[in-house]
């Protein structure tokens, strides 16, 4: 194709676009759909009897608030990466909330140490864990995707391991909710193994979620829309 | 582009026909030895006009142009090491006697509706490289003249077009 056809064919079709919104705004909104969707959940699934009780415990509360800040601004950084020559700062922010989320598990194990001994710490296997986080992300999941395909996809690893974390910790704030699961050796490895687990296989799969409109695909899609 | 952005075609127009040449002296700086840098610069152009909406109007436009540029640059370069490891290229093409006398008169009807089907697979470029060089008989410089495109590109994009041809017309049988 001439590069003169090529600029006036993408000239034809140059429609009035809105511009999009700032990534902390998109996460937002995303953040308000996907708890609505997770308030639902964890009213079906009923609300833990002792959640007053545990709220007021700074370990517990420390973790959850984590779990649900790690959501949020991991969704942010997925916005922020497909917008081209944003700080690369925002993409990493979430890192900060994960640890905060790590550490607070963290204190949970050596709590249980020093209240049940080592042996305390290798409960029982809770490996429906993970399919349970993984149901209960699909919905966010499919959200944020839709959300972050308006974007260039200048990162795409990235930007799905952010939409996948973002997806995951929220779901592991749900089951945090609803189960009584509080030995923190288990709710480090099932619940928080399987965000990590989802986040990683998730973002290999970047580059098949999100690509860029090749030439010949635009051309087609205009003559498509046309006829 | 905040007026692109608008719908403004004759800003929009302007803006493309500024970049171009902003652009090629962009990729061939990124990556000299490129074959096919106005296929490149073609698609930073598609790119750009797909996500035009990622733009922020508070921001500078040069960042954000450079970003999807050398993005778009690395994704060819490293699209055409990942191909080149699995191709050969040629100098002499292969050749077939096309004359219709060393073909029985079913086998040469069986060919053309194979043919027909092979090269409506093949991507609008490629499709268009094979029906100027191998069907209407154009040289190669005559066919560069027509598509815009270089030597180089056309004859890696022929090269493609017959290997995919090939492949379809062994699946049709």
């Amino acid at each position: 194709m001439l590069n003169r056809d090529l600029i006036e064919t993408l000239t034809a079709n140059c429609a009035p676009i809105r511009p999009l919104a700032h990534p902390a705004w998109r996460a937002l909104v995303w953040f308000a759909v996907s708890l609505c969707y997770v308030a639902i959940v964890v009213a079906a699934m009923g609300v833990r009897p002792d959640f007053v009780a545990k709220i007021a415990d700074p370990q517990f509360a420390t973790e959850l608030a984590a779990a649900f800040l790690t959501s949020v601004v991991a969704a942010a950084g997925a916005f922020s990466a497909g917008c081209p020559a944003r700080p690369m700062w925002e993409r990493f922010v979430a890192g900060l909330f994960f640890l905060l989320w790590a550490g607070a598990l963290a204190v949970g194990c050596w709590r249980d140490v020093n209240a049940f001994g080592v042996s305390g710490l290798l409960s029982h296997s809770d490996i429906y864990c993970l399919p349970t986080i993984l149901a209960i992300s699909i919905p966010a999941a499919v959200l944020i995707l839709s959300m972050v395909k308006r974007g260039a996809p200048i990162a795409p690893f990235v930007t799905i391991g952010l939409a996948a974390l973002a997806s995951t910790a929220l779901a592991a704030a749900a089951l945090r909710l609803s189960f009584r699961q509080d030995a923190a050796v288990s709710v480090c490895i099932w619940q928080f193994g399987s965000v990590v687990l989802l986040t990683g296989i998730a973002s290999l799969f970047g580059r098949a979620l999100l690509h860029w409109t090749m030439r010949d695909e635009l051309i087609a899609s205009f003559q498509a829309h046309r006829r | 582009m905040t007026s692109a952005q608008d719908g403004d075609h004759a800003a929009y127009g302007e803006l493309l026909s500024d970049l171009f040449p902003v652009l090629r002296r962009f990729v061939v700086r990124k990556w000299p030895n490129a074959h096919d840098t106005e296929d490149v610069v073609q698609e930073i152009l598609v790119s750009i006009h797909t996500v035009r909406q990622t733009y922020d109007r508070r921001r500078p436009f040069t960042p954000w142009l450079m970003t999807i540029a050398a993005r778009r640059v690395a994704d060819a370069a490293r699209s055409r090491y990942a191909r080149g490891a699995n191709e050969t290229t040629v100098d002499i093409l292969p050749e077939t006697f096309d004359g219709d006398g060393a073909n029985s008169e079913q086998e040469t009807t069986d060919d053309r509706e194979a043919l027909r089907r092979a090269m409506a697979i093949l991507p609008a470029g490629q499709r268009q490289a094979i029906e100027l060089v191998k069907i209407q008989g154009l040289s190669l410089d005559e066919a560069s003249q027509v598509t815009g495109k270089s030597v180089g590109s056309l004859k890696v994009g022929i090269h493609r077009a017959i290997k995919a041809m090939r492949q379809a017309l062994e699946r049709i049988g």
